[in-house]
């Protein structure tokens, strides 16, 4: 039902004087439940469509998107969309993908669990009070609690193009989180563990999603500054994956075609230590980044952005690949704003070091656990971000931190990646092992 | 276009979806009334249009059309909340049944729901409301944006210039037979430059608007004042020096910087943190958190301002709330929920992003109020310091009360005087402290030019913050200079 939705507004698209147009329709149902202190806090149930259009008047083009799937709605969309695309500038790099490019038979990835979803609410809010209770019994210093969550998301994505292409696969997700509170003589601490994954059986059982939160809540408990110092710093696996995003972010053919990005003709020169391979694969069955196709139905595959330290690819759609004089790499996304070009699964492959090892390996470091704030510039690759964590001292975690930043240069930190551990796990779309970053500034007193 | 919003929401919705308030009461009082301590309805109709300009030309435009019901159920602490993209009477009857399965748990409670009261205020009715204006004149005014940032310096290499504009009508019913209808026209011109110089690339960004007419941007040439100083900024960072790294006195410029109360203090005087008793302010009301020159005021009734409502997301009239007054933590901000929970008033702080989300208490307009310090005499009382005028985004950690804000533009001072421009750091402080080393306040409050947006729990909503000239003694900066 969904494709010929988007068959019939692409149709009308052509009608309305379109020379080309493609469409994305995303139908999804949600469930989550928040629950805090044993009770039910929050429960939330929807169902959710939205469909996605770009025309293209010969090379001037223009998107629209609705949640209003009614006739009425729909054809007033196609109407605005196409009045929009007679008024941009023509671009002599617009255009869909060439028809023989596109996705011809869809690979099973196994990215549905159909009944997985057959849970009654009451047993899924019970995933989440069990979390919660772990969380609560892990130690006497856990005194409160933001709450475990526990969620569900069904959904279907289908795209079609005016040249007769149409195409769909169904999703599914899963998720458990908890965020416990610990607190010691006047000091609280929050901090959150959680599992994500495609298949409900292979979510971390929620005790242990909860103990884990616990241990993370309270061995911040006395955290304290420490004196400004240039030191070796070391980003555990969920810490080191944001350094990735940013890494991608620059690697993207949008930031590169505008110039705003710091890997900039860095094509085929080396960007790292030759020990860092980071790849984006959207093939592996079952995984959550994974996808048949991109936003603009072309197949993924597995790329190779940075082998052996070399830069290797950038990651584009085909707009901006022709752009820059390249090929798609399929990295297409729909957003609001039309096409944009985002990763799937993003991962820096592993070294031979336990993460044990790195820390050893350590004298007087820092041991990053959380990073906030958004100081990072994608345009130099200067980095400064609010961080805590855990002290190293002669190679053994001492203390908890807060309160500093760390700062430095991404160009420069990955140059200086003077160890990667071995504990990659697939837990989430982006993912990293323990990072050892061989000096960066810790600001603090 | 030809999608006019200039109806009243009651009537609107009726129109459209045959969806009135006596009907929502129906739906409200034959699925809940009873059984739950408060329940509403939420309707909403937007409209987002965006045109953006690179490389010299308009080559995207997008247009995007969400509506959609909320139905909330509460009983005690609970909530229950069901979305529907499909307003009809079938699917919000649906919605308020799965919404009120939480309720039917639910043990007794004492505590009633406040009624909606007091009459919505009318800070933004506009003749023209800036989605409606002529598509030509918006790219007439990207051009002429283009134009003057490439004409203000030759090293500007790329500009990126946008004009979003949205108009959003809500409708909100309640389980005590209030309902209330709000229609929030926004938009925004944001300018982004590349400047380049001898293989060395900075980025500036500059940006402002609110809810007001798409003249707005041509009054006094704002429109190239945000070009010229998105311009400035990129040129600037080109020559700046690596910013220092550790504990040091830091002047705050006026506007924008006030981003610093929204993180150090705002969030963590939210209700829900509050009454959870996971906030690092949590219980300290009375208390001194703040020097005695410090009053901060959150407030959405300041006309035509990015962070301004008539009503909140659940009904409530907006207001003047007093967070810190002359350094003592005076109240928090309340959604309706929290309120009840916690026994005192809601203060027109009930937010959401969207129908899809229940709300939650957010900021609206978050400012310090202006001391009486000149400015210029701030900066010549510090001896060794930074003096930072434009930031990126912050965040916070509610809980331990650690916050940070990244500066985008920044200056060395040396001997009481602004030197080097320094490349940009973030700053990191705990919020129940950072404002009690305030040693002075400037008499220049400015509030920013219209383009926060903040985040908590996956949603977004519009804010404005403000700030006089503020230094303050002892701040940990984060740069690479040790």
């Amino acid at each position: 039902m969904s494709a010929q939705i988007l068959v019939d507004v692409l149709k009308r698209a052509v009608a309305r004087g379109a020379t080309a147009a493609d469409g994305f329709l995303v139908e999804e149902r949600h469930f989550s439940a928040l629950v805090r202190l044993g009770q039910v806090d929050t429960v939330t149930h929807a169902d959710d469509r939205r469909l996605s259009l770009r025309v293209f008047v010969g090379k001037a083009s223009a998107a629209a998107s609705t949640s209003d799937l009614s006739r009425d709605s729909l054809e007033r969309v196609v109407d605005e969309a196409t009045a929009l695309a007679r008024i941009t500038s023509a671009d002599p790099h617009a255009g869909l993908p060439e028809p023989g490019e596109l996705i011809a038979t869809l690979p099973e990835l196994d990215l549905a669990d159909p009944t997985g979803h057959d849970l009654a609410p009451e047993d899924k809010i019970e995933l989440a009070r069990r979390a919660e209770a772990a969380a609560l019994a892990e130690d006497p210093q856990v005194t409160n609690s933001e709450g475990a969550e526990f969620f569900d998301r069904q959904a279907r994505y289908a795209y079609a193009t005016s040249h007769g292409f149409e195409r769909d696969y169904p999703t599914s997700s899963f998720g458990i989180t908890a965020s416990p509170v610990a607190s010691r003589d006047g000091d609280m601490q929050r901090d959150t563990w959680y599992s994500t994954a495609r298949k409900r059986a292979r979510l971390d059982d929620p005790e242990s999603i909860g103990r884990t939160a616990a241990r993370r809540a309270v061995r911040r408990l006395g955290a304290r500054k420490v004196k400004t110092t240039e030191v070796p710093v070391i980003f555990d696996p969920e810490n080191a994956a944001s350094l990735l995003r940013a890494i991608a972010g620059a690697a993207s053919g949008p930031t590169l075609y505008r110039r705003a990005s710091f890997l900039l003709e860095r094509l085929g020169t080396r960007i790292a230590a030759p020990s860092v391979t980071i790849v984006d694969d959207g093939t592996l069955p079952g995984a959550l980044g994974s996808r048949p196709f991109d936003g603009e139905g072309l197949p993924t595959r597995r790329t190779t952005i940075v082998r052996d330290g070399v830069l290797e690819s950038y990651l584009l759609d085909s707009y901006s690949g022709r752009k820059l004089g390249m090929a798609s790499t399929h990295h297409a996304v729909r957003d609001g704003a039309g096409v944009s070009v985002s990763t799937s699964n993003l991962m820096l492959l592993p070294g031979s070091a336990s993460p044990a090892d790195l820390i050893r390996s350590v004298k007087t470091g820092f041991y990053v656990t959380e990073l906030i704030g958004f100081g990072v510039n994608g345009v130099t690759g200067d980095y400064s971000r609010g961080a805590s964590g855990l002290w190293i001292e002669n190679g053994e975690l001492s203390y908890p931190v807060e309160e500093v930043t760390v700062a430095g240069n991404l160009l420069k930190m990955l140059d200086a990646v003077e160890g990667i551990g071995n504990d990659l796990t697939m837990r989430d779309r982006t993912v990293s092992p323990t990072l050892l970053i061989g000096r960066m500034v810790v600001a603090g007193n | 276009m030809t999608d006019s919003v200039l109806v009243r929401p009651e009537r609107f919705f009726s129109d459209r979806f045959n969806v009135t308030p006596s009907l929502m009461e129906k739906v409200l009082g034959g699925a809940l009334k009873g059984r739950v301590d408060d329940a509403d309805i939420y309707l909403e109709y937007r409209i987002n249009e965006e045109l953006v300009l690179e490389e010299g030309a308009v080559k995207k435009a997008s247009r995007h059309v969400s509506q959609g019901a909320g139905v909330r159920a509460q009983a005690g602490t609970r909530t229950g909340y069901a979305h529907t993209d499909d307003i009809t009477m079938r699917n919000l009857e649906e919605a308020a049944r799965q919404a009120r399965s939480i309720a039917d748990r639910a043990t007794a409670s004492t505590a009633l729901a406040t009624p909606g009261a007091g009459r919505p205020h009318d800070l933004y009715t506009l003749d023209e409301p800036p989605i409606l204006t002529d598509l030509a004149r918006k790219l007439e005014l990207l051009r002429k944006v283009d134009a003057a940032a490439r004409a203000a310096d030759p090293r500007v290499r790329q500009v990126i210039a946008s004009v979003a504009s949205e108009e959003v009508v809500t409708l909100i019913a309640t389980v005590t037979g209030w309902s209330v209808g709000d229609v929030r026209p926004l938009t925004r011109l944001n300018v982004t430059t590349i400047a380049e110089d001898g293989g060395k690339r900075e980025i500036g960004t500059y940006g402002g608007g609110g809810r007001v007419r798409f003249d707005f941007f041509l009054d006094g040439e704002r429109w190239k004042r945000f070009a010229t100083e998105a311009a400035r900024q990129a040129i600037l960072k080109l020559g700046a020096v690596d910013a220092p790294a550790g504990t040091m006195t830091v002047v705050l410029g006026p506007g924008w910087p006030g981003i610093l109360l929204h993180e150090a203090i705002g969030h963590g005087l939210e209700g829900d943190f509050n009454r959870k008793g996971v906030s690092a302010f949590a219980g300290r009301v009375g208390q001194k958190v703040a020097s005695e020159l410090v009053t901060v005021v959150d407030d959405g009734t300041i006309p035509n301002r990015r962070g301004s409502l008539n009503v909140d997301d659940e009904g409530t009239p907006t207001g003047r709330t007093v967070l810190i007054e002359r350094g003592v933590l005076r109240g928090y901000l309340q959604d309706k929920l929290n309120a009840r929970l916690m026994g005192t008033a809601p203060t027109g702080n009930g937010r959401r992003e969207s129908y899809a989300h229940p709300p939650l208490p957010r900021m609206t307009n978050t400012f310090m109020l202006a001391g009486n310090d000149d400015p210029a005499d701030i900066l010549k009382s510090v001896k060794n310091g930074l003096y930072a005028v434009a930031f990126g985004g912050g965040q916070v950690d509610i809980t331990n009360g650690k916050f940070v804000f990244s500066a985008s533009e920044a200056y060395l001072i040396e001997d009481g005087q602004v030197t080097k421009p320094v490349k940009g750091a973030t700053l990191i402080g705990n919020g129940p402290d950072a404002l009690t080393r305030v040693t002075h306040v400037g008499n220049d409050l400015e509030l920013d030019e219209g383009i926060g947006t903040c985040g908590k729990d996956g949603q977004s909503v519009p804010v404005g913050v403000g700030l006089p000239t503020t230094r303050i003694d002892g701040m940990t900066v984060g740069g690479t200079a040790v």
